[in-house]
């Protein structure tokens, strides 16, 4: 298998010198690193990108325009894949990128980097279809919602929660909370009893499932 | 500010002061009868009933306190200003603001004078005119003898802009000794985070690190491990580092506005809450200040109110941002208790803006706030020349 070819977007210097290093150590092909947004733009309408990291904020007015970029760039090419990382999560961001389009799409906080293996494996995942939203934004949204079902959780239906957000399979959710594969879809199947879903056995339709009953 | 302001080309001659001295004398009944409601009116405001009877009284009283700063002005050939505040829209709010201006009090203790020392002047004007024998003190005595009388109406009649201005000036000193106070606690609050979180943890994470290089070659087992922990602790550090963030200036008010940061605030409600906001960008301090208005009431509303529902509301005219956030909970809130109200009205004072609370028990609670401000250029066209610049 080839390796993927990467947009890489990310207005600090170390941090994106930082990125090329890790990236490319992991197998990954760096089609272009880009510091604001036309070249952003420009290098998204490559047809030989693959999938593509941006930074939410950067130049020329340091707000949303990453976003905003990755947003078009889903219209124009629907499915491509973008792992979207940010210094904040904001629920309201998280919506916007989950209503562009189906699976492949990730919010994370630039943080998990510092976890090359998990930020590898959520990058894998984004590329290969799937969706990956970073624990605080499900955490927030389990937070906030005082209803029933979710009462009924108990603490360890709410990390495996949590966990299938994240866009996790069964196999990385068992491994993730030492726990056997069969103990996982268990609890898996619980929560979707107690949340009254249907149980699916496709990772990303189950995924879908979850947020949209979250309501993230 | 002068509301009407009238000229005249020099002091008036005897006959002219002399029609105004009969106008004076015809208007006495009528002086008697309004300062006699007035009052009456004013006590019966206790029982209601009073309102109606100002809602008339009022006008007619700055009617003929209009009138004679005509009379007094042509008298004396020099303008005799009115100095009321502008009345806001709608008949119970500018009755407020009548009841409880200066100038109105002033009008009042005016009908005194003119009822008294004011009338036996005109009335010995007139007197002397209709007694024909007197026909040369008339001739002389008659303009110096109203002038007296206008001079005595405008000094009551006119608060000087120096009062006004006093006042103006009294009201920015203590709304700028609460944003003082208020910024100072708030630096404080930031300097105790950063020192006891951020700063902490970078320093913590620091020592493992140096440890880790001690150990990296004799050790190397515990060297991984603290690193390990390091960059955990550099984790904690920037979630700390969020938080304060966010309590300085919130990343999303500034990628989006206040339009999108209040959904964003809404969205971390429990219970539903419906946005109604279309508002330009503003300048960001206006934006800064009304969006942890919003963060307050919301955060009222998740605390005390028990509510099921919440609208929140920002509109902006072109001159000023009018909010509001209603609840259907259980009412009973206290502008005057807890800190938090008294907050957003500090907050909202340094720009001239105001709140108002109504939560009477048993709900529902609607906190209403206003705030003039001009747009930014940038995002809508100009519709004040003295627009703020961008």
């Amino acid at each position: 298998m080839p390796a993927a070819r990467l947009v890489l977007a990310e207005d600090h210097a170390l941090l994106r010198a930082g990125l090329i290093q890790l990236l490319e150590a992991k197998g990954f092909e760096i089609l272009a690193a880009v510091d604001n947004l036309p070249e952003l733009q420009r290098a998204l309408a490559d047809p030989r990108a693959d999938a593509a990291v941006v930074d939410v904020r950067m130049p020329p007015t340091f707000t949303d325009e990453g976003l905003r970029a990755a947003i078009e760039a889903r219209a124009a090419r629907p499915g491509f894949p973008v792992l979207v990382l940010s210094q904040y999560v904001e629920q309201l961001y998280a919506r916007e990128l989950l209503a562009s389009g189906e699976g492949a799409v990730g919010y994370l906080l630039k943080d998990r980097v510092g976890d090359v293996t998990e930020f590898v494996d959520a990058l894998h995942r984004v590329a290969a279809g799937g969706t990956v939203l970073d624990p605080s934004v499900v955490a927030a949204v389990l937070d906030r919602r005082r209803d029933a079902p979710v009462e009924r959780l108990t603490a360890r239906e709410r990390e495996v929660l949590a966990l299938m957000a994240e866009g996790r399979a069964n196999a990385g959710i068992a491994q993730s909370l030492v726990v056997t594969e069969k103990a996982v879809a268990k609890h898996i199947n619980s929560i979707f009893a107690k949340l009254d879903l249907p149980t699916d056995a496709d990772d990303h339709r189950r995924v879908r499932a979850v947020l949209e009953w979250l309501r993230v | 500010m002068p509301a009407t302001a009238s000229t005249a080309p020099g002091p008036a001659g005897p006959f002219r002061v002399t029609g105004y001295a009969v106008a004076q004398v015809l208007l006495f009944p009528l002086a008697i009868v309004l300062f006699v409601l007035t009052v009456v009116s004013a006590v019966l405001v206790v029982a209601w009933i009073g309102i109606p009877l100002l809602l008339v009284l009022l006008p007619v009283l700055r009617w003929i306190a209009d009138l004679h700063r005509r009379m007094a002005a042509r008298t004396l050939g020099s303008p005799v200003p009115a100095p009321y505040a502008p009345l806001p829209e709608g008949a119970l709010a500018a009755l407020r603001v009548r009841a409880t201006d200066t100038a109105t009090w002033r009008d009042l203790l005016w009908l005194l004078w003119a009822m008294t020392g004011g009338f036996v002047l005109a009335v010995v004007v007139v007197v002397v005119f209709l007694a024909v024998v007197t026909f040369p003190v008339w001739f002389f005595g008659s303009p110096p003898v109203m002038r007296i009388r206008a001079a005595v109406d405008r000094a009551i009649l006119t608060v000087g802009r120096t009062d006004r201005l006093e006042e103006r000036v009294h009201a920015l000193a203590e709304s700028r000794a609460d944003v003082v106070d208020h910024s100072a606690a708030e630096l404080r609050r930031i300097e105790r985070d950063l020192h006891d979180g951020p700063q902490a943890r970078l320093a913590a994470a620091a020592l493992s690190l140096g440890l880790a290089e001690d150990l990296f070659e004799t050790d190397p087992v515990t060297a991984r491990r603290l690193i390990g922990e390091a960059r955990a602790t550099t984790s904690t550090a920037l979630v700390e580092l969020r938080d304060v963030v966010r309590g300085i200036h919130p990343p999303v008010l500034a990628d989006r506005g206040l339009n999108g940061a209040v959904r964003a605030l809404a969205i971390d409600m429990a219970m539903p809450v419906e946005v109604e906001s279309a508002v330009p960008r503003l300048p960001a301090p206006v934006e800064s200040a009304v969006y942890f208005v919003v963060a307050e009431c919301l955060a009222n509303v998740g605390k005390h109110a028990a509510a099921d529902s919440v609208h929140l509301s920002l509109h902006h005219d072109g001159r000023v941002l009018a909010g509001s956030v209603a609840d259907d909970g259980r009412g009973g809130a206290d502008p005057r208790r807890g800190s938090g109200l008294q907050g957003i009205a500090t907050r909202l004072a340094a720009f001239d803006g105001t709140m108002a609370v109504s939560s009477p028990p048993g709900g529902p609670t609607v906190v209403r706030w206003e705030v003039p401000c001009p747009p930014l250029a940038s995002s809508s066209p100009r519709t004040m020349p003295s627009s703020a610049p961008a």
